[in-house]
């Protein structure tokens, strides 16, 4: 369902190759050093960055020329997933309606978005009133809500304790089963892939190499990652 | 007899040089900015003067003479100054009523000033004529009084009289020749007063970009322009009704720790050599010294048949009102 | 021991740095009234010098924020050539010395002005803009830019990642302006309209010069008209305490605006809008274009008249008091950096109301009449020591106290981020005094520190002296020389040297915000 196709991804004087596939339900984790421009291929996928050369397909469309607004894609970052204004129930009610004017349908939707990721009690508080991971919980009921067959995670677990990072992964793996959505995530954590992710690229050295099953993946693991491990 | 005068002089001045070298008098004459600049008489004056007194004479630059009293009342007895330059008629009571001048004790020669002076404290220097100046090339029918000027569209720009010498000059200049009437011709002229500045520059910057046909000035203004710039298309417009003087003065302050130096400093003041620096530097008339010894260009200028002027109570008496008429009259 | 000892020298530091600011501005106005018998109330005269006052200011601050809304948004969402360089001649209007740039604008807008000239052409009337709107279109073309600048900076700030969650979920241009813009605006126009407000109060020469006569009697004309005409100096303080008011008053309802407004600081990266709709994209690029030319015609008037005066009249004195400038602008920005890090390390650690009297004091500056203050300074100080010798000190601490409501306005942002950023981090190695201000501090506050510095240097370079009272023998500066050479007929000679000027203020500015972004980390 995407399809990268002889792109080129530019940043300033960086450059990365990235020629990948990936069908529907895939959930795919990018491992590698800092800078290596994981990143740098979820902003291409979410329209952020456009392509240097070649092409992007999601389901079979070309995406080159498509503004971010138009991608099928929700794009959790490491911070700042929530405006600070505005309290937890408006924060996901705008993955519905934008404006937040919502219908007593959309509230339903709403209150049942943030039980299904155990946030029942608090729907009033503002931001900084939550915890780090209450937070990147708000984000993902409106991942939820928002339903779209793409997620991407930018590492939004990382400044999360390891009990925690494992129950939101738990999270995440739901949640795409739940809207059979795609998942691309960035990591550090070889365990993190392992635990959610089928398959894992490795991005170093300017190229992404091609997807393979992240348990065989790490049981010989390839000079590259052997470097970065 | 006459030898040992001359010996005496001699001795005493070369007993005086190693004295001079050790500690030379100072004579600190505060006065405003621009007597001070590097166009200014003030260069010329401190050389002059220097030459002839054996001390050291230190002009200090206090913005304007308004300034310039300010500065010497808030000082008080501890000022260093020994001499205040530059204060005008205007401000002569007012300075007076701070107790801190002296009489100058010289004897007044015969001024080269349109009017009598008596005055035992302050001494004048130079003299100018308000006027209003144009360009010859952008304005025809000049008023020749401000009957005509009323009565024509031509458009004036002036300065504030609560900020500006200029400015409270021309309300003594209405004062002088409407006396009571004054309030109702400012009235009718402030339709054509484009707009009112701080100070005499803003106001003829904004003349010279022809923001308003004529500008209040002096008499003298349009001397400038044919002498340091050869440019004879400035003139200014005279009128009938007679001219409005400003006279600029020097004091004596009571705490001066020189007495006689300052006193030279007057008489020197009244000197032909100090004289002659004036026209060219502060472009105005110089108080003492014969109309034939101007320089060229000066002849080319108007010269008002009458000359108005109020003495310095009659300026003080008047000041007060004749501000309010011009706020009421402008405010409209 | 050390992380106990520190906040004590700092509070010591804050405390005597606001105290000198309360000594600049609430003092002087004391001792003028002090040294005084007591004079006559405010008079009708004064109230309406009040109301000119109030009325001219707010116009020309809520114009000016109106506008600048709008223009700071297309500057930040639009790239174009030569787009940095519209930023820093930004910073150009306001550094000209008044009377240049009024001749400027009425290049542009007088009589005899370009507007007017082509209006003539076409058959139409001339223009006629000497009155109230004289006055705020000049306090506009100061001002604008300045809260301009202040907008581009809060836009900047706000979180790369916010721009890209609202593209995500598509947000209509009214969903973003109430969810990011908006926020970002409430905390930061306050401020910017009171600066404007107060530098509009404090105006004199301009207001006058531009608003036709007498009836654009602002309080600080009836300041000087009390000092200067009248010399009745417990009226002038009496004066001096209603614009001290003012200016309480307007710093602390702004204050209240702004309160609990908080982005964090994102993870940066540029700013980029990609989804721009076409009439938009049209829409910025008209306003940028009228900005330019509203305020680059006026100022390319005074450059082009600088050179034409710099070729026919060059004055001896120029070089020197060229120099003299640059010195007084150097060790005044210099005092103005120091003043500005202690007091905004102190204010970060304050809290509540302590911290609100605290900020509002910090604002006095701008409020502050220059004339009070250098009558007020030489009361205090003649009795003590000859106000000749101590000019320069004076000079440099009067213009720290004058820029300090600038040089706060980018400081505490920069503090706040500090603290929330990498306090904990520094506690926890232990970190403390020097080093820590050295590795953890400066590496994040240079780059607003530089920009206040900048600032503070271009605003002293322009500065007129505040304190005539105190300018030693022929010790011009280059605002003063300019003066003295319009007063002497030589208005080519002053318009050279005004570029002159405007080159030297622009070129202090870039370099200390430059220097503060060279090899900055952060």
């Amino acid at each position: 369902m995407l399809r990268f196709e002889k792109a080129l991804l530019r940043r300033g004087t960086f450059a990365l190759n990235v020629d990948l596939e990936l069908a529907k339900g895939d959930r795919l984790a990018l491992i590698g050093p800092s800078g290596g421009g994981k990143s740098s291929v979820l902003d291409a996928v979410a329209g952020f960055l456009p392509l240097g050369e070649g092409r992007l397909e999601i389901n079979g469309q070309d995406m080159n020329d498509a503004q971010p607004a138009t991608r099928p894609v929700t794009f959790l970052f490491q911070e700042h997933n929530l405006f600070p204004h505005l309290t937890v129930a408006q924060n996901v009610g705008l993955g519905i309606r934008p404006n937040l004017r919502l219908s007593a349908e959309d509230h339903q939707r709403v209150t049942k978005a943030l039980a299904e990721v155990d946030l029942s009690d608090h729907p009033h508080k503002l931001p900084r009133e939550l915890s780090g991971g209450q937070r990147q919980r708000v984000a993902l009921a409106r991942a939820l809500l928002r339903d779209k067959p793409l997620l991407l995670l930018d590492e939004p677990f990382a400044a999360l304790g390891p009990a925690l990072r494992r129950e939101m992964l738990d999270l995440v793996a739901r949640i795409c089963e739940e809207t059979t959505a795609t998942l691309i995530m960035v990591t550090h954590q070889p365990e993190d892939a392992a635990r959610i992710a089928g398959l894992t690229s490795v991005v170093a050295d300017g190229s992404v190499s091609q997807p393979l099953l992240t348990e065989e993946l790490f049981k010989n693991p390839p000079p590259t990652l052997k470097a970065y491990l | 007899m006459r030898p040992i005068p001359l010996c005496a002089v001699a001795l005493s001045s070369l007993l005086a040089l190693p004295a001079l070298a050790a500690g030379t008098p100072k004579l600190t004459v505060y006065t405003y900015d621009s007597f001070v600049a590097e166009w200014g008489p003030g260069p010329q004056v401190e050389k002059a003067f220097e030459a002839v007194c054996a001390c050291d004479l230190e002009l200090i630059g206090v913005e304007d003479g308004a300034a310039l009293l300010s500065r010497v009342r808030l000082e008080g007895a501890r000022t260093e100054a020994d001499i205040v330059l530059g204060i005008d008629t205007t401000l002569i009571e007012a300075a007076k009523a701070t107790d801190l001048f002296v009489p100058h004790g010289l004897e007044t020669p015969e001024l080269t000033l349109p009017v009598d002076w008596v005055d035992e404290t302050f001494l004048p220097y130079d003299w100018g004529y308000f006027a209003f100046v144009y360009d010859k090339t952008r304005l025809s029918e000049v008023p020749g009084s401000f009957e005509a000027l009323i009565a024509s569209d031509t458009s004036i720009v002036i300065q504030d009289p609560r900020s500006s010498t200029p400015g409270l000059g021309l309300l003594m200049w209405l004062k002088a020749v409407y006396g009571d009437e004054a309030a109702a011709k400012w009235a009718a002229l402030a339709p054509q007063v484009v707009t009112v500045t701080k100070g005499w520059s803003e106001a003829y910057g904004m003349f010279l970009e022809g923001e308003a046909d004529m500008v209040l000035s002096y008499t003298t203004s349009p001397a400038y322009h044919l002498i340091a710039e050869e440019d004879d298309s400035k003139a200014a417009a005279e009128f009938s009704d007679g001219h409005y003087m400003q006279i600029e003065v020097a004091g004596k302050l009571a705490s001066t720790d020189q007495p006689e130096l300052a006193d030279q400093f007057l008489a020197f003041m009244l000197s032909a050599e100090f004289q002659s620096i004036i026209p060219t530097t502060n472009w105005m008339y110089p108080a003492n010294l014969d109309p034939d010894a101007l320089p060229e260009g000066f002849d080319t200028l108007i010269t008002p048949e009458t000359a108005l002027h109020f003495s310095p109570q009659d300026a003080e008496a008047v000041k007060a009102a004749a501000l309010q008429e011009w706020l009421d009259a402008l405010s409209q | 021991m050390a992380r106990r000892t520190q906040p004590v020298i700092l509070r010591f530091a804050g405390l005597t740095a606001l105290l000198l600011v309360l000594g600049f501005t609430l003092g002087t106005a004391g001792a003028l009234f002090l040294a005084a018998e007591p004079g006559r109330g405010l008079a009708r005269s004064d109230w309406s010098a009040l109301r000119f006052t109030l009325v001219q200011a707010s116009l020309s601050a809520v114009i000016s924020v109106v506008v600048a809304v709008p223009l700071a948004r297309a500057l930040v969402r639009q790239s174009f050539p030569g787009r940095s360089l519209v930023l820093t001649l930004l910073g150009a209007p306001f550094l000209l010395p008044v009377i240049v740039a009024v001749l400027g604008l009425l290049a542009v807008w007088g009589r005899s002005g370009l507007v007017s000239t082509g209006l003539l052409a076409i058959g139409a009337e001339r223009i006629d803009i000497y009155g109230l709107w004289g006055v705020v279109l000049a306090h506009v073309f100061f001002n604008l830019p300045l809260v301009t600048r202040i907008l581009v900076q809060g836009w900047m700030a706000i979180p790369a990642e916010q721009f890209k969650l609202a593209e995500q979920l598509q947000f209509s241009p009214a969903d973003m302006f109430r969810h990011l813009e908006m926020q970002m605006l409430r905390q930061s126009l306050p401020g910017a309209f009171t600066l404007v407000f107060l530098l509009c109060m404090t105006s004199f020469a301009v207001a006058l010069a531009l608003g036709g006569g007498p009836r654009a009697t602002t309080l600080e004309l009836a300041i000087y008209q009390a000092l200067r005409f009248d010399f009745d100096l417990a009226h002038a303080a009496m004066l001096a305490g209603v614009q001290f008011g003012l200016c309480c008053l307007v710093a602390a309802v702004a204050m209240f605006l702004s309160l609990g407004v908080d982005f964090g600081a994102g993870l940066g990266g540029p700013v980029r809008h990609k989804s721009l709709r076409s009439s938009q994209t049209l829409m910025d690029r008209t306003l940028i274009v009228a900005a330019v030319a509203f305020l680059g015609l006026p100022l390319l008037m005074v450059v082009v008249r600088g050179i034409t005066g710099l070729i026919a009249d060059l004055p001896d004195g120029m070089g020197p008091a060229t120099l003299r400038s640059l010195g007084v602008a150097l060790i005044s920005a210099l005092v103005s950096l120091g003043f500005a890090l202690v007091l905004a390390a102190w204010l970060d650690r304050l809290r509540g109301p302590r911290r609100w009297g605290a900020e509002v004091i910090g604002y006095l500056g701008i409020a502050a009449s220059p004339f009070v203050m250098g009558t007020g300074l030489f009361i205090l100080l003649n009795p003590v020591i000859s106000p000749f010798s101590v000019s320069l000190p004076v000079t440099a601490a009067v213009n720290a106290v004058i820029s300090l409501p600038f040089s706060l306005r980018v400081l505490l942002p920069a503090f706040a981020q500090l603290r929330q950023s990498h306090g904990r981090l520094g506690d926890s190695l232990g970190m403390s005094g020097w080093s820590r201000f050295r590795l953890i501090s400066w590496p994040v506050l240079r780059r607003p520190a530089g920009f206040a510095t900048g600032l503070a240097a271009a605003l002293s370079m322009g500065d007129l002296g505040v304190i005539a009272l105190f300018a030693p023998t022929r010790g011009e500066t280059l605002p003063l020389y300019i003066y003295s050479l319009m007063g002497a007929y030589r208005m080519e000679a002053a318009a050279g040297a005004a570029l002159v000027l405007l080159v030297s203020s622009l070129a202090l500015f870039w370099l200390f915000d430059r220097g503060g972004r060279l090899n900055a980390a952060v």
